[in-house]
């Protein structure tokens, strides 16, 4: 993300340094946020839209105090099912939001790519919170950022993504972020939850848990989607659970020290046991929600600065 | 009328082997002759081709012509100017229309509505179920009297085993084949490009590959047991062209053919979601685009068929996997196909044959060759002119061309239907 990125649409293809620059920005936003201040005159002036097609409320609301914390207007859209089914398309909705004059726009829609087309049409800043199954920047890079603050690194570690890796966009954005940051990935699920030729995304892959978070440094857990389940990809959550879940026993062969991670909402009991999920010492779940304000506020802070610039 | 005599040309007809340089002359509409040494009759109008090749018009044997019921698509005039540019005399329309085109009557109708183009003769396929619903096959006898040349329920596949043995089975009664869009139902269902490397980054839901070679398999077999014929369109895969290989050398009967996009393009046309790339079946791997290359060059592949189908650019302009799959193909045909020959992978006598006489003796049709006596169904082109695929410039309505920015070696110059110049 430098001067020529104007939009945040995907991890793929970002540059370690350009990864770096962010994280810095981010911890100096953390710093910012806990000493109580704000700074309010960064985007006094600026309209900040959240575009939400999915539900969500973690990630929104996210977004929204990052807006609110450097000083934007910010108007959250819901676009519930029944308005794209009277037939309004995405790019009509690109046009609306064109003739309203917002300067970011913060977009989460359940078809992959749907950022990128918006990104064709609008003048905005488009920052993708989530696109199908394809990408969630912003959650790998808080992501790092609660990992390199954690353990001083990213370089050489050994993360383990572990759950429904088919349908996570999160796990995707993961890879790529932190293969290119020099972590060695590995990822571990039930074969017909591991997408096709995983492995030529940099990863190792697992289908044993025992074995695929052997040694890890991090133990990233996914969502396990209930609607999986009917689908016949996994055959119960009891099974899921006894395989995939992470437990103290299942955990014990990571790191000593290795962290716990979760980008919520969790289902506890289906890949997450509860002590695990609530362990004080080596889970990072709720660290993980307090740097996703701090990197969400300097993505905002790097997309706007060319039109401030501007001004 | 209709008379002219094309002279300066070099005369390829694939059905015989002829490739020589000398002149055409047209009489009422017909071949009266061809060779080297013509004279020129008195009052007869003189076209100078230039040096050009001329050959038959191109059969093209797989076209949706959104008529009936997509009109805001393409209608068969659109598609007729499009076929005129691209040097397509006679095309095979695709069944799955609205309505269906599973009655006699539909079937006399679309002949005439190409007659009335004055570019272009339709030969139209049959429903192979009645409305390509996939429940009950169709009047198959009633419709080949009506002049039906094949069946098929055209983009959809005949996913039932039981229903494609009994379309075999009874189409083979009256002589005609069943055309498969290859690809499993149930396997492709929701997906939306190749499963693959790809499909993982971008997150696109995936259609493996042996989606295609399974219902390959399962067809070769039911034509086997059954004794029918079995043609599938657009193959796209090196697995699929592996069990059609075998099959064939067993004798079974089994036909093939593919599109332009299937050796001219791989899966990362599709990169950064590309919409007007998403086909069906998808676009896939090198290893499948160099597979099917040797399934033409080999002679696995009967035929090269233009896949035309016109979408309207609302249909394009959605996000990735909500979009409609499918591209325009009809204009583009020969100069996409010519690239195989200046790239030294087919020589021109094959790549002509692949799109005259090869799709005609398929379907029996009385096209795509240069005999005496015979409509003057003609096709002109310049070998080595050069342009380029610009998308929103192309003959027709519709512009959903995957070739956008092509740059292409061979241009029509010239096209006659029935002696009767249609373009150039």
């Amino acid at each position: 993300m430098t001067a020529s990125h104007r939009h945040l649409l995907q991890i793929e293809g970002m540059h370690p340094p350009q990864i770096e620059m962010m994280l810095d920005l981010a911890e100096s936003y953390v710093l910012l946020n806990r000493s109580g201040k704000t700074q309010r005159d960064l985007l006094r002036g600026r309209t900040l839209i959240n575009l939400f097609f999915e539900d969500s409320t973690r990630t929104r609301t996210s977004f929204e105090l990052a807006g609110k914390r450097l000083g934007a207007d910010v108007i959250n859209m819901s676009v519930s099912n029944s308005s794209v089914n009277k037939g309004e398309t995405l790019l009509d909705t690109a046009a609306t939001l064109n003739a309203m004059m917002c300067d970011l726009l913060v977009v989460r829609h359940a078809q992959s790519g749907a950022p990128n087309l918006l990104a064709q049409k609008v003048d905005a800043a488009v920052i993708n919170a989530g696109d199908g199954t394809h990408e969630h920047p912003t959650q790998a890079l808080l992501d790092a950022l609660t990992i390199r603050r954690r353990k001083g690194r990213l370089q050489g570690l050994i993360v383990a993504i572990c759950g429904d890796v088919l349908h996570s966009r999160v796990a995707r954005s993961n890879i790529h972020l932190l293969s290119a940051m020099g972590a060695i990935v590995r990822v571990v699920g039930p074969k017909t939850l591991i997408p096709a030729e995983c492995a030529r995304l940099g990863v190792e892959v697992f289908h044993d848990m025992t074995k695929g978070i052997a040694g890890a440094d991090v133990v990233m857990m996914l969502r396990l989607q209930r609607e999986r389940m009917s689908g016949g990809l996994v055959p119960s959550a009891r099974e899921y659970f006894r395989f995939y879940g992470l437990d103290f026993e299942k955990l014990g062969n990571a790191k000593k020290d290795a962290i716990i991670m979760h980008p919520g909402p969790m289902n506890r009991g289906v890949e997450i046991d509860s002590a695990v999920a609530d362990d004080p010492v080596r889970s990072v779940i709720k660290e993980q929600v307090e740097m996703g304000v701090a990197v969400r506020m300097a993505v905002l802070d790097i997309l706007s600065r060319e039109s401030r610039r501007n001004v | 009328m209709s008379d002219v005599l094309i002279e300066n040309v070099r005369l390829i007809d694939p059905a015989t082997g002829l490739d020589q340089h000398g002149a055409l002359l047209v009489t009422s509409g017909r071949i009266a002759d061809f060779g080297d040494a013509l004279g020129r009759p008195e009052g007869v109008p003189v076209v100078d081709g230039n040096g050009g090749v001329l050959c038959p018009g191109l059969v093209d044997m797989r076209v949706e012509l959104g008529e009936p019921g997509g009109e805001y698509r393409e209608t068969i005039a659109s598609a007729a100017l499009a076929a005129s540019a691209g040097g397509i005399t006679t095309v095979a329309a695709m069944p799955d229309s609205a309505p269906a085109i599973d009655d006699p009557a539909l079937v006399q109708l679309l002949r005439a509505r190409g007659e009335e183009t004055g570019r272009i003769t339709i030969i139209p396929y049959g429903a192979a179920t009645r409305g390509c619903l996939g429940e009950e096959i169709s009047e198959y006898g009633l419709l080949r009297e009506a002049g039906a040349v094949a069946f098929t329920d055209g983009a959809r596949a005949i996913g039932s085993s039981r229903l494609m043995r009994l379309a075999l089975s009874y189409a083979s009664g009256f002589g005609a084949m069943i055309v498969q869009h290859p690809e499993d139902p149930e396997l492709a269902q929701g997906g939306a490009a190749t499963q693959g490397e790809l499909s993982t980054r971008l997150g696109l839901p995936g259609i493996p590959a042996a989606a295609e070679a399974i219902i390959v398999a399962r067809d070769v077999r039911l034509a086997e047991m059954t004794g029918g014929a079995v043609h599938f369109a657009h193959i796209s895969t090196g697995e699929a062209l592996d069990v059609i290989r075998r099959a064939k050398a067993r004798g079974i009967k089994v036909t093939c053919d593919t599109a332009p996009p299937y050796f001219d393009l791989n899966e990362t046309a599709i990169g950064d979601y590309r919409t007007y790339a998403k086909l069906s079946p998808p676009l896939r791997t090198e290893a499948d685009r160099l597979a099917v290359l040797a399934g033409l060059a080999d002679g696995t592949i009967d035929a090269i068929a233009s896949d035309h189908q016109p979408r309207d650019p609302d249909d394009k302009r959605l996000p990735f996997a909500q979009a409609a799959a499918g591209g325009t193909g009809l204009a583009t045909l020969l100069g996409v196909t010519l690239a195989q020959f200046h790239g030294g992978h087919l020589p021109l006598l094959r790549v002509l044959e692949l799109l005259t006489a090869a799709p005609a003796r398929l379907l029996g049709a009385e096209a795509g060759r240069l005999a005496k006596g015979a409509a003057a169904d003609l096709c002109l082109f310049d070998l080595e002119r050069v342009w380029q695929v610009n998308v929103g410039t192309l003959p027709g309505k519709a512009q959903n061309s995957p070739f956008d920015g092509r740059a292409l070696e061979g241009r029509v110059a010239g096209t006659w239907k029935a002696g009767r110049r249609v373009h150039g």
